[in-house]
């Protein structure tokens, strides 16, 4: 399966932000399937999962955004206690470095998936290749 | 190449003669045909004649802006109003203008200045400069228009604006040099790349003229290296014909001030003392060859140098450095003088920015850098966002002394300019 990517927006902190970028997508027939907000007070990248991003790139550029589409590795989660605990002792002990994280749920909660953004998705992939996960 | 040899490398000895003989000639000139000259002479008591050297120039009294503000629109004429044939004005931030009256010796004269100083930086018949300077009364565009027509160059006089169309006019004109505002150079050099032109390949471009704006010698190197060309240094105001009082030769280290047209001194600008070579000061110019508007120790507020040393391009006139700050755009944070070009100078060394700013003065002690990211630089890191605000952060200090807030802005989202920039906003209430 093709490796999941990621939109990112920069924006600087003003209300409506959000209700723009929101509106280009859904008038672009664009379906959003997670979304989570890095802020550093003054400004922050607001990063969507959807389904067809590079239509989603091409529309948010042509409408001015500033947007980056990269790459992330998405580890699947089970839904029961502890399962999160389970992918954070792999992560560690292959010595990935999480540079920010959200879930992403696909369906109900019976299937979800950790986002998980490294600096190096396909060398975290293979340091990762004999722990017992499985990826998007 | 010269344009007037025998003048461009006149011995300093020579020089300085004819300087005292057109220097006494517009001293006589003023003090019995300007009302205003002529009381200011007899008020420290100083006739023509007690002007015997050039150096007597300290014994006479400044000019000022507000002088010129006085005196509007006609009250500086040292001949016959019927005689003038133009009236450039420089914009003034309140009230009235200053104006400047040209005869058609006066114009000639401006557009001889050009013609030397374009063809010292290479111009030749056969180029095509696209004026991109503002016609009207602002002396830019139309004098540099004469001067560049003295020279024998095909001008194309596009005015500001218009992007489009001016990229269309450089294909098909063959255009080899700008004459452009450095904030619409920048905006240019942004919008040809994202149209994919390469300014290196799909254009004729060999120089650049910058004016009517400051900025630093970074934002020289980026127009340079995006554009693929020289650009050259200038020096000039409206009070003293506008461009081409002191311009660059091919060796960039300074620029030649005529000076068989002008006295060129550095003052200290609290005290009025004229100042050695080399040491930094207020421009003060007198002009020498003006019939219609001169003007004695006009104190520029402009902030240079005098480079006495010889210059290898053969030129004898000296040399003043770029200018340092022009005392007009200088303010004050936490009591730290700071001129916008040393921001500049930051902001155009510091990868990921891009090439609009402007700076927010909120109050005595609290300044605001607002910077737009550069587009393709945006990696959707957060902390990369964060570490970049932080290096601007810390440059400006070192360079201003001065920690500002520095805003993070996305591309677009400051006013663009196709003419003069307003790089600086006051927003404060003293």
């Amino acid at each position: 399966m093709a490796q999941l990517r990621q939109i990112s927006i920069f924006a600087e902190n003003k209300p409506g932000k959000i209700e723009k970028i929101t509106k280009v997508l859904a008038d672009g027939g664009i379906n959003i399937l997670a979304i989570s907000i890095s802020s550093s007070g003054d400004f922050g990248v607001i990063k969507f999962i959807v389904d067809k991003p590079d239509e989603a790139k091409d529309l948010l550029i042509k409408n001015g955004f500033t947007v980056s589409l990269n790459e992330v590795l998405a580890i699947e989660l089970v839904d029961k206690p502890g399962d999160l605990h389970r992918v954070a002792v792999a992560l560690l002990r292959c010595g990935i470095n999480i540079e920010n994280a959200h879930v992403f749920v696909v369906n109900e909660r019976a299937q979800s998936y950790l986002i998980v953004e490294v600096e190096d998705v396909d060398e975290a992939k293979k340091k990762l290749a004999n722990e017992e996960l499985r990826f998007y | 190449m010269f344009w007037d040899e025998e003048l461009e490398t006149i011995s300093q000895n020579k020089l300085k003669e004819l300087q005292l003989k057109r220097l006494r000639d517009t001293i006589g000139r003023v003090y019995f045909n300007v009302p205003f000259y002529h009381k200011k002479f007899k008020e420290i008591n100083i006739k023509p004649d007690d002007i015997k050297s050039v150096d007597d120039i300290s014994k006479l009294p400044f000019t000022t802006r507000q002088d010129i503000l006085d005196n509007y629109p006609t009250g500086l004429l040292a001949v016959s109003r019927d005689e003038m044939v133009r009236v450039h004005t420089s914009s003034g931030t309140t009230g009235k203008p200053k104006a400047i009256f040209f005869t058609k010796n006066d114009i000639d004269r401006a557009a001889d200045l050009i013609a030397r100083c374009l063809v010292m930086t290479g111009m030749r018949k056969n180029d095509v400069l696209q004026n991109m300077m503002t016609y009207g009364l602002f002396t830019g565009a139309l004098v540099m228009h004469y001067g560049a027509e003295k020279v024998g160059i095909l001008i194309v006089p596009a005015g500001p604006g218009n992007t489009e169309r001016q990229i269309l006019l450089m294909k098909d004109f063959k255009t080899t040099a700008l004459h452009i505002t450095p904030s619409y150079a920048l905006y240019l050099a942004e919008y040809i790349k994202s149209k994919g032109i390469d300014p290196t390949k799909d254009l004729y471009l060999k120089r650049a003229y910058l004016g009517a704006e400051p900025y630093s010698e970074e934002t020289r190197r980026k127009i340079e290296d995006i554009f693929g060309i020289d650009v050259y240094n200038s020096y000039g105001l409206s009070e003293m014909n506008g461009p081409g009082v002191a311009f660059e030769c091919e060796y960039k280290e300074g620029m030649h001030t005529w000076e068989d047209n002008f006295v060129v001194e550095v003052i200290d600008p609290d005290t009025g003392e004229v100042l050695p070579d080399g040491q930094k000061g207020e421009l003060v110019f007198t002009t020498l060859q003006r019939e219609g508007m001169p003007l004695i120790r006009y104190r520029t507020r402009d902030i240079s140098r005098i480079i006495p040393e010889r210059c290898p391009c053969g030129r004898t006139h000296r040399r003043i450095e770029r200018i340092f700050g022009r005392s007009d755009d200088m303010f004050i944070v936490k009591g730290v003088n700071i001129f916008p070009q040393q921001i500049e100078n930051v902001l155009m060394s510091i990868k990921g920015v891009a090439m609009n700013y402007q700076i927010v003065l909120e109050s005595l002690d609290n300044m605001i850098v607002r910077v737009e990211i550069a587009k393709d630089l945006f990696d959707g890191n957060v902390m990369h966002l964060v570490n970049l605000q932080n290096r601007i952060t810390e440059e400006l200090r070192k360079e201003i002394l001065v920690k500002p807030k520095v805003e993070l802005l996305e591309p677009g989202t400051l006013p663009v300019s196709e003419g003069k920039a307003k790089r600086v906003i006051d927003n404060r209430t003293l």
